[in-house]
C-alpha cells in the first residue's frame, strides 16, 4: 500500500516537474509575448497541479495536506486570471498578435478603453 | 443565521490552518472569525456587493473532472509545440460566443478557457469572448463551443 | 525525489529569470514574473518536504496571496498610472 502511494507520488511529482522545466524552456524560446502567455499556462496549470498533487499523496491525511489543497485551490483559481489580467493589458495598451498567414484576420477588437489624461 | 455561518467557517478555516490546539489560540480564533464577519458586516452596509453561487454541485464536479481531462490533454499537445525543433506556432485571435446566462458561469468558462494551455481568453465582451490560440486549428472553434455548453449545463436550469 | 523536483523548479526559476532580464516588453517581465512567484510557491512547498518542516507550507500560503496581488497592482499602475481610485477624466474635456 505504501509502496503503491510512493510509485504514485513519484509518477505525480516527475510529471509536475517536467512540465514546470517544459513551460520555463517555452517561455525562454517562444518568439513573441503571445506565444509565452502559452507556455506560462504550461508551468501553471500542468505543473502546478501535478505537484501539488503528489506531495499531497506524500502528505497523507493531516494538516499539512489541507494546506497544499488550499494552496491548490488558490492557485488554480488565480492562475488563469493573473493570465488574463497581463493579456488584457497588453490587448488595450496596442500590443498585437502576429494573426499566421494563412488565416485571414477578422476585425480587430476594441482598442483601448485606458482614459486618455490629456481629454 | 448567515452571520453565524460565516463565522463557524471561519473558525474552522483558523482549526484547520493552526493545527495548535491549546486554550489560548483557540480564544484568538474565536475573537479573530468574529471582527472578521464583524467588518465584512459593514462593508456588506457600505456597497451590499455579493455573489449568489449558483451552481449545482454535483454537476460541478463533473464538470472539473471533464476539465482535467482536457488540461492534461492540451497540456500534452502545447509541451509538443514547444519542444519540436521547430516549433509549429500559428497564431490565431478570434471571437468565441459564451451563451451563459449567469456572471459566474461566464467567469468559470472565460477561466476554463484560460486554464487550458494553448487558448486564452484576452477580451471579455457583452455576449464574446475574444481567444487567442498559439496553434489554431479549425476544430477549435467546435471545441470550444462544446465547452462553453457543458458549462452552461451546470447552471441551475441549463440545457440537459 | 523531493530533491529532483527541487532542482528542476530551480533550473525553471533560472530560466524565467532570464526571460524577466530579457523580455522585451513590459508585458514578457510581469508575465515572467508571476509565474516566477508561482514556481517560488512550488519550490517552497518541496523544500518544506525535503527538509522536513511543513511549516513552511505556510510561507507558501501567503507567497501565493501575495503574488496575485502583487501582479494585478503592478498591471493596474502601468495602465491607469495609479494604485487606488482611478482618476476620471470630466465628459466636457473629453469633447473640447
Amino acid at each position: 500500500m505504501t509502496l503503491l502511494v510512493d510509485i504514485l507520488s513519484w509518477i505525480l511529482i516527475v510529471g509536475g516537474s517536467f512540465f514546470t522545466v517544459v513551460g520555463a524552456i517555452g517561455t525562454v524560446r517562444f518568439p513573441d509575448f503571445w506565444s509565452r502567455l502559452h507556455a506560462v499556462s504550461v508551468a501553471d496549470s500542468g505543473g502546478m497541479l501535478l505537484l501539488i498533487a503528489g506531495m499531497c499523496l506524500q502528505g497523507g491525511f493531516t494538516l499539512v495536506t489541507v494546506k497544499l489543497i488550499l494552496i491548490g485551490i488558490f492557485l488554480f483559481i488565480t492562475g488563469p486570471t493573473a493570465t488574463h489580467a497581463v493579456a488584457n493589458a497588453a490587448l488595450v495598451t496596442g500590443l498585437r498578435p502576429r494573426v499566421a498567414r494563412d488565416i485571414e484576420a477578422v476585425e480587430l477588437p476594441p482598442y483601448s478603453d485606458v482614459p486618455d489624461p490629456r481629454g | 443565521m448567515r452571520v453565524v455561518v460565516t463565522a463557524l467557517i471561519l473558525f474552522l478555516l483558523w482549526l484547520l490552518m493552526s493545527g495548535i490546539y491549546k486554550p489560548m489560540i483557540i480564544g484568538f480564533g474565536a475573537v479573530a472569525s468574529i471582527v472578521a464577519v464583524y467588518v465584512g458586516q459593514r462593508m456588506d452596509r457600505a456597497d451590499g456587493d455579493r455573489v449568489a453561487l449558483l451552481l449545482s454541485p454535483l454537476k460541478f464536479l463533473g464538470y472539473l473532472g471533464w476539465l482535467m481531462i482536457e488540461i492534461a490533454k492540451s497540456n500534452i499537445a502545447v509541451t509538443r509545440t514547444i519542444l519540436t525543433q521547430k516549433m509549429p506556432i500559428r497564431q490565431n485571435l478570434f471571437r468565441v460566443p459564451s451563451c451563459q446566462r449567469s456572471e459566474l458561469a461566464q467567469v468559470i468558462f472565460a477561466n476554463s478557457i484560460t486554464l487550458t494551455p494553448g487558448t486564452i481568453t484576452v477580451e471579455t465582451e457583452e455576449n464574446d469572448f475574444w481567444v487567442h490560440a498559439v496553434s489554431f486549428s479549425e476544430d477549435d472553434h467546435e471545441a470550444l463551443a462544446d465547452m462553453g455548453a457543458r458549462v452552461a449545463a451546470i447552471e441551475p436550469g441549463g440545457a440537459a | 525525489m523531493f530533491l529532483l523536483a527541487a532542482l528542476a523548479l530551480f533550473a525553471a526559476m533560472a530560466l524565467v529569470l532570464y526571460r524577466l532580464y530579457a523580455g522585451p516588453t513590459l508585458y514578457d517581465r510581469v508575465l515572467a514574473a508571476n509565474s516566477f512567484g508561482t514556481t517560488t510557491v512550488l519550490f517552497i512547498g518541496v523544500i518544506g518536504f525535503l527538509t522536513g518542516r511543513p511549516d513552511f507550507l505556510d510561507i507558501a500560503l501567503l507567497y501565493a496571496l501575495i503574488n496575485f496581488v502583487g501582479t494585478i497592482a503592478v498591471l493596474k499602475f502601468f495602465r491607469y498610472r495609479a494604485i487606488g481610485d482611478i482618476p476620471q477624466v470630466p465628459d466636457r474635456e473629453v469633447g473640447s
